[in-house]
């Protein structure tokens, strides 16, 4: 292992990084919810009266979120490397996936572990440790 | 004031995901690349984020309404099963495959690329697909009697 100090970004991450928790803590103290990204769209899928305008809100409010910026400033380098058949897969696997396993970067990652949750850090482990593999295969083995 | 509040909490989520560079999909696979050219910098947006997060989640342990006063509804499930793992594996590898999850698909379909709404896009069928194996499960008849609609 050899970090990329060009691409090591420690001020930024940290300081988004307390961003993404203060938005987190947002959403638990005034609307008592997870801010689980997939869990909130996937709700989505099985709407039930007085639970989906909040839903809606949220997600619209993650999408307007780069619509304000752009108005504002530059946006920053955003770069999909992955092919259009990857992303069609990885999307199917990600959908899938965040749905069985109940929760994805945020609920599990930053909420979970900001709550001591076990399960939310057995998850986290899980899907970062896939993520290493595959990440590993994708690059080292198959495309090296 | 409920909806109001969940638009701002994802506005700033989303804030936070541009800040950080979490929504460079390229970026993440800096992170997940251990054998490459490692960047470290996830690990401190997790940092930064569970930094923060903690103090409200301690403070509404033992509420049970919010400042809005709307119920706490804070999952309480402790138990790590079959189902946990697997799902989790399963969105590891679709992860590492594109370096996008969830919430920055719904800032790249924001920031207009192509590509973060065909990922968003499979990424809904996903959810499709579960939904339809969820619901033949429950209409499934099993040993118990099964509760008609």
């Amino acid at each position: 292992m050899s970090i990329d100090w060009n691409a090591f970004t420690p001020a930024s991450a940290l300081i988004g990084g307390a961003i993404i928790g203060a938005a987190a803590a947002l959403f638990a103290v005034l609307n008592g919810r997870i801010a689980g990204v997939s869990g909130i769209l996937g709700g989505l899928a099985r709407p039930q009266a007085g639970d989906v305008s909040w839903r809606i809100a949220f997600v619209a409010g993650l999408v307007a979120a780069p619509l304000a910026w752009g108005l504002l400033a530059a946006l920053l380098e955003i770069r999909v490397d992955a092919s259009f058949p990857a992303l069609v897969a990885a999307g199917l696997l990600v959908g899938i996936g965040t749905r069985y396993g109940g929760g994805c970067t945020s609920g599990h990652g930053v909420c979970g572990i900001s709550r001591a949750s076990p399960r939310s850090i057995a998850a986290t482990v899980a899907f970062m440790a896939a993520g290493f593999a595959t990440v590993y295969v994708a690059r080292h083995l198959i495309a090296p | 004031m409920y909806t109001a509040a969940s638009f701002a909490a994802g506005f700033v989520f989303g804030l936070g995901l541009l800040v950080s560079g979490m929504a460079n999909p390229a970026k993440v696979l800096g992170f997940l690349d251990l054998a490459g050219a490692w960047d470290p910098s996830l690990a401190l947006v997790m940092a930064g984020a569970v930094a923060v997060g903690a103090g409200a989640f301690a403070f509404m342990k033992e509420r049970t309404r919010t400042l809005l006063g709307a119920p706490v509804l804070l999952p309480s499930p402790r138990r790590i099963d079959r189902r946990l793992i697997l799902g989790s594996l399963v969105f590891g590898v679709g992860w590492g495959l594109a370096g996008i999850c969830p919430g920055p698909a719904l800032v790249l379909a924001g920031a207009g690329s192509a590509k973060g709404l065909v990922f968003l896009a499979a990424m809904i069928a996903g959810n499709g697909v579960f939904e339809f194996f969820e619901k033949k499960k429950r209409v499934a008849p099993g040993p118990a009697p099964v509760r008609s609609s």
